[in-house]
């Protein structure tokens, strides 16, 4: 099976349906019209001006992991710990956002191996209420980190999230340093952790385990920060630079070693994880 | 001069009514002291049932009082000395984190926390408490010196978040505050923190991330102000009230959800009262907990902070 083969298959089924409404796409930056199917076999970049879409947590680890990989279990966390209730009811949101999305929560992780190494693949879905960090995600993070030890292999994070799962309160911030514990412990082990940074990474996502990699990789015009555009500008009242919080202006101010094109990314985590990994011990 | 917050108007009108009493008694013949003490009996029962009763929007109030002592009012008030150390040896000395060596009822600690400022200057000069990347990683340096040096680790936190801002996020905002967790987790000395006024998201755990956690009784802590998330959530900020309820953000209720360890208790009608008697009771309680950390090895303490961020809001 080639990787667009491959890709196609790992795609969640809604993206599968063929009606008249989702044939065609428009990129956002270029507004070019897509023929969707070309889309996603394109790994959701436009074929014109590269633009890089999101893309869910199942496409992500078909393109990444070598065929055959093993999803993680989802860990069981305290559903809704404080009962909170905006506009709607948490609880009727996550039940909206399960029905929507193949996964449980918005960290899905896999071990498997990147070109033929060994690896644990975590990936943050956008698509998952914003990616948004709560219990669940932070269980997740760590459970697959604690793959990696176990495996004695690399570990490697694609982040996306609006920030904090704000419905989890507290809980939420405290997943901060609770990925920080097996961030650390993996720099203990010796084991490399490699984050790549996708659209978009804001909060406290950005502020704890996605600017702790050994290498920080980011996609193309990706949005990465710690605060808000709109907070920024609202605080120091004057028009931000061009480009700001981009992964292009994050390489420029060293927060991130190299901007990856979407189709070079698995040989680019390959090549880096033969360099920094462990050699696997012979069975 | 005290400054009223807006549920406090019952209180400010008795002692108004008080300060009348009193003056009248000072030049006139008439005796008042029976009217007087009546007052003021009246209004101490109401002072301490209104603060009784705060509701988690109220306490956001009190926590941003702008007469609540600061951290160098604690400084002055519950240390018997400090000698402050600046700089994070790569851009500047953010004042908006202050810290360095200091005696604690004898023990001698490395001191750490946000500074808001108590005046316009001041708070200008602080920058209201919004540690920049050059705070948190002075913060990082002086952890990591203690740590070096057998010294525990005291922090006080009291902050709305950390600055959001064009040149913090290009020197890496994020990657500071990231560090300054990691650099608590990986301490091998006693580590304290006490939220003595706003625990405002990454900006406050930052510097909190320890295995024991301390909050004055009218503190709150917690991920996004109370405005900012009724303002996503609600999609306005006249919202924050409800939100301030929904995120369990008090003192009460991060103890019962485990984020905490013990609640400090505050001067009737919150800190700014009698700032004195607050930094007395913030002094007792951190030598306390450091007494009894004292005893745990380098590796029982690392452990200890590690199973409480793994385990918190666990079933049980
Ligand atoms: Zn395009």
């Amino acid at each position: 099976m080639s990787w667009l083969t491959r890709v196609r298959n790992a795609l969640p089924f809604s993206n599968k349906r063929e009606t008249p409404d989702n044939l065609w796409v428009k990129c956002p930056r270029c507004h070019d019209m897509l023929f969707s199917k070309e889309y996603e076999a394109n790994l959701y970049v436009c074929p014109r001006c590269e633009y890089h879409g999101r893309i869910g947590a199942d496409a992500r680890l078909g393109q990444l992991l070598d065929e055959g990989f093993e999803l993680l279990p989802a860990p069981q966390v305290r559903e809704d710990p404080l009962k909170f209730r905006d506009t709607k009811r948490y609880s009727d949101r996550l039940k909206a956002a399960r029905a929507a999305n193949p996964h449980n929560d918005a960290f899905t992780a896999a071990f498997g191996r990147i070109e033929g190494l060994p690896a644990v693949v975590g990936v943050q879905d956008f698509g998952f209420m914003a990616g948004s960090m709560g219990m669940a995600v932070g269980d997740a993070f760590c459970a697959a980190a604690a793959k990696a030890l176990q495996e004695r292999c690399a570990y490697v994070v694609v982040t996306a999230a609006g920030g904090a799962r704000m419905q989890e309160g507290i809980l939420s911030l405290m997943q901060m340093p609770k990925a920080t514990v097996m961030t650390r412990r993996l720099k203990e082990a010796g084991l490399p952790y490699i984050v790549v940074l996708s659209d978009p990474t804001t909060g406290g996502v950005t502020a704890s385990y996605a600017m702790l990699g050994d290498v920080h990789i980011a996609e193309p015009g990706a949005l990465i920060g710690f605060a808000g555009q709109r907070v920024i500008q609202d605080t120091i009242r004057a028009q931000l630079p061009e480009g700001f919080q981009r992964a292009e202006y994050l390489h420029k101010h060293g927060m991130v070693d190299m901007v990856v094109n979407r189709h070079q990314l698995r040989a680019t985590l390959a090549n880096l994880i033969d360099y920094l990994a462990p050699a696997e011990a012979a069975a | 001069m005290i400054s009223y917050l807006d549920f406090e108007k019952p209180v400010a009108e008795l002692e108004a009514r008080i300060a009348e009493l009193r003056a009248a008694s000072e030049g006139g013949d008439v005796d008042l002291s029976s009217e007087l003490a009546k007052l003021e009996r009246k209004s101490a029962d109401l002072l301490t049932t209104t603060y009784a009763a705060l509701t988690p929007w109220q306490k956001t109030q009190v926590a941003r009082h702008p007469s609540r002592p600061h951290f160098r009012d604690y400084v002055a008030m519950a240390f018997e000395e400090f000698v402050p150390l600046g700089g994070d040896r790569y851009f500047g000395d953010d004042q908006a984190i202050m810290g360095g060596l200091a005696r604690l009822n004898g023990r001698k600690v490395m001191l750490i926390g946000h500074e808001k400022g108590n005046d316009t200057e001041s708070r200008l000069r602080h920058n209201f408490g919004m540690g920049k990347p050059e705070g948190y990683r002075k913060a990082i340096r002086l952890m990591e010196m203690a740590g070096r040096f057998g010294l525990p680790v005291v922090t006080l936190v009291d902050t709305s978040g950390a600055f959001p801002g064009v040149e913090a996020e290009e020197r890496g905002q994020a990657e500071a505050i990231a560090r300054s967790t990691e650099a608590c987790l990986a301490l091998r000395v006693p580590m304290v923190s006490a939220i003595v006024g706003e625990g405002g998201s990454g900006g406050a755990v930052a510097l909190a991330s320890a295995e024991r956690v301390l909050m004055f009784e009218h503190a709150v802590y917690s991920v996004i102000s109370p405005e900012g998330c009724a303002s996503i959530l609600w999609r306005t900020a006249e919202k924050a009230p409800q939100a301030a309820e929904a995120m369990k953000m008090t003192a009460q209720d991060l103890v019962q959800l485990g984020v905490i360890d013990r609640i400090v208790p505050e001067p009737t009608g919150g800190a700014h009262r009698d700032p004195q008697a607050a930094a007395v009771a913030l002094g007792g309680a951190i030598s306390e907990e450091l007494d009894a950390l004292s005893q745990k090895t380098p590796q029982e303490l690392l452990r200890l902070r590690e199973e409480r961020f793994l385990t918190m809001g666990a079933e049980g």
